[in-house]
């Protein structure tokens, strides 16, 4: 059984409750939607990541020093 | 411990439990501190933790830095992570210390907060990671609700809300 926890900070109750199946279908999307917003977020990473490199590289083909790109 | 900071509610968890909700928060402080000692059931060494801000997702954005035993990073997102947490590949019977920090959360401004968290393993990797991070919306808060990345929050998981007041 999965339960959920609510914490009423008026009253001080504790209630403890087995979720619902709508919750638990709930609870299924939401964590698929967070790895797929999140695997999203780290490939803009990378990608930004590798056009960096890739920028970096073409500079110093072009004769630029590593203290001069790191410079501009 | 500063009589401007008051324990509003706490929670320890007696066994699995896949969320720990905060709700009727009262807004009669200035700021709000959430710490959690966590772990959650997911087999791996990050174990996010995800937060909820009056049962919304939406409209956040984050910063963070990270270290993780070998490599710093850095990066930001617009989900509702706000720790790396700590999963349960990490050595036994260990835990996660997560601070949230909410100044103003009672204003009528958009609402910032920070996040610090460490990590516990007895290994090479081990997680810590600061945040910085925005809710875009100026209700004040009154609800926070904690949940894993997947799984559930493990037994003996702790969440406690302080308010702190000026004087």
């Amino acid at each position: 059984m999965i339960t959920a926890i609510e914490v009423n900070c008026a009253t001080g109750e504790v209630t403890e409750r087995p979720l619902t199946a709508e919750e638990i279908a709930q609870r299924e999307a939401d964590a698929a939607a967070y790895a797929a917003r999140k695997a999203e977020e780290e490939a803009e990473a990378e990608a930004k990541a590798a056009a960096k490199a890739s920028a970096r590289a073409k500079l110093a083909a072009l004769g630029l020093t590593e203290d001069e790109i790191a410079a501009l | 411990m500063a009589n401007t900071y008051v324990k509003i509610a706490s929670y320890a968890a007696t066994g699995s439990v896949a969320s720990i909700d905060f709700t009727s928060i009262p807004s009669t402080y200035t700021d709000l501190i959430l710490k959690i000692s966590g772990r959650i059931s997911i087999a791996q060494i990050y174990g996010a933790f995800l937060l909820n801000i009056n049962g919304l997702t939406t409209n956040r954005t984050y910063r963070y830095v990270e270290g993780n035993g070998a490599a710093a990073s850095s990066g930001s997102g617009t989900n509702t992570n706000v720790s790396t947490g700590q999963g349960n590949s990490t050595t036994a019977s260990t835990y996660s210390n997560v601070e949230l920090y909410f100044p103003n959360y009672a204003g009528s401004t958009n609402k910032s907060f920070s996040v610090d968290s460490v990590g516990e393993n007895n290994a090479t990797t081990a997680y810590m990671d600061l945040y910085a991070a925005l809710w875009s919306q100026t209700a004040a808060i009154n609800q926070l609700t904690l949940l894993p990345e997947s799984g559930n929050f493990l037994i003996y998981t702790t969440a406690t809300l302080y308010g702190i007041k000026k004087n």
